[in-house]
């Protein structure tokens, strides 16, 4: 395995869908090539960093929106 | 709907909620609003770049959803079939808004010889794990901000699979692809990230 192959592999990897003997191959490339570990951990790191941007505490929804939403159910009821 | 810690009285609140819901009873319709509404309007946000937009798909969400009612089955949690609904509109909402012009993915992905072999080596990165309060604050506006630079296609499916936690199939069938294109889209527009964030999360004295 080289360092492309490596890269290609890192999704299914982290997913756990390696098949055994893929893994066995891909985690032998990792500790022999410090590069492709340090990549392994910033690739890592961007979906952690992902999650953690998105953490966003819940505003409840403005009640002129509420009221809306309950106008346009009744103009879409009263259509049928 | 109350939030309970009891899952079986949560469960059963629902039920109660679905039944009122079908019936056409009008204050079920305004509590689902209330209770759901907020995260649905997050999502919305997530999704769409204008706060009209946003604001219309969670119109148009719960619509949809009061019209379909009757085909909501118990077995799925209500607010996870409301968010399918409210993602599936935002999406429908992006769709129709023109393209901003767009780098190439080609051009953020990490380059690689003939031999297979890295161009570049990769640099240390900060854990988010050790950041302060502050750089959390940073890192999120950052991560964000470059998320938004991603070209559209990717950066919907960053969306739906690493923000939103849609499994690959329902990415794949919300975006008219096959899952495996899916998965190598998700791959790419991670890798394209991380080339965009790596100027800013290496550790410190990292050239």
């Amino acid at each position: 395995m080289n360092c492309r192959e490596c890269t290609d592999f890192l999704i299914d990897y982290l997913n756990g869908d390696l098949p055994a003997a893929q893994q066995r191959v891909f985690e032998g490339h990792i500790q022999l090539c410090p590069p492709c570990l340090t990549y392994l951990e910033s690739y890592r790191a961007t979906v952690k960093t992902c999650e953690m941007a998105h953490e966003d505490p819940q505003e409840p929804i403005p009640e002129a929106m509420v009221q809306a939403i309950l106008a346009a159910r009744a103009v879409k009821h009263n259509k049928v | 709907m109350a939030q309970t810690a009891d899952p079986n009285a949560a469960a059963s609140a629902e039920a109660a909620l679905v039944a009122r819901l079908r019936a056409g009873d009008e204050a079920a319709y305004a509590e689902l609003v209330r209770t759901q509404g907020g995260r649905m309007l997050a999502v919305a946000r997530r999704l769409l770049r204008s706060e009209d937009d946003a604001a219309d798909a969670v119109q148009e969400a719960f619509v949809s959803a009061f019209r379909a009612i009757a085909s909501f089955e118990g077995g799925a949690r209500l607010s996870t079939w409301l968010h399918r609904i409210v993602v599936n509109a935002a999406l429908m909402k992006l769709r129709t808004r023109t393209r901003r012009p767009e780098v190439s993915i080609e051009e953020l992905l990490p380059k690689f010889f003939e031999d297979g072999h890295r161009v570049d080596e990769p640099a240390e990165w900060r854990s988010p794990a050790q950041l302060d309060a502050l750089e959390r604050q940073e890192t999120r506006q950052l991560v964000r901000s470059q998320i938004d630079q991603l070209p559209e296609d990717y950066r919907t499916v960053l969306m739906l699979r690493d923000i939103e936690g849609l499994d690959t199939k329902e990415t794949a069938e919300l975006l008219g692809v096959t899952p495996n294109a899916a998965k190598i889209r998700l791959h790419r527009a991670r890798l394209a990230l991380r080339t965009l964030l790596d100027p800013h999360m290496r550790t410190r004295g990292a050239a």
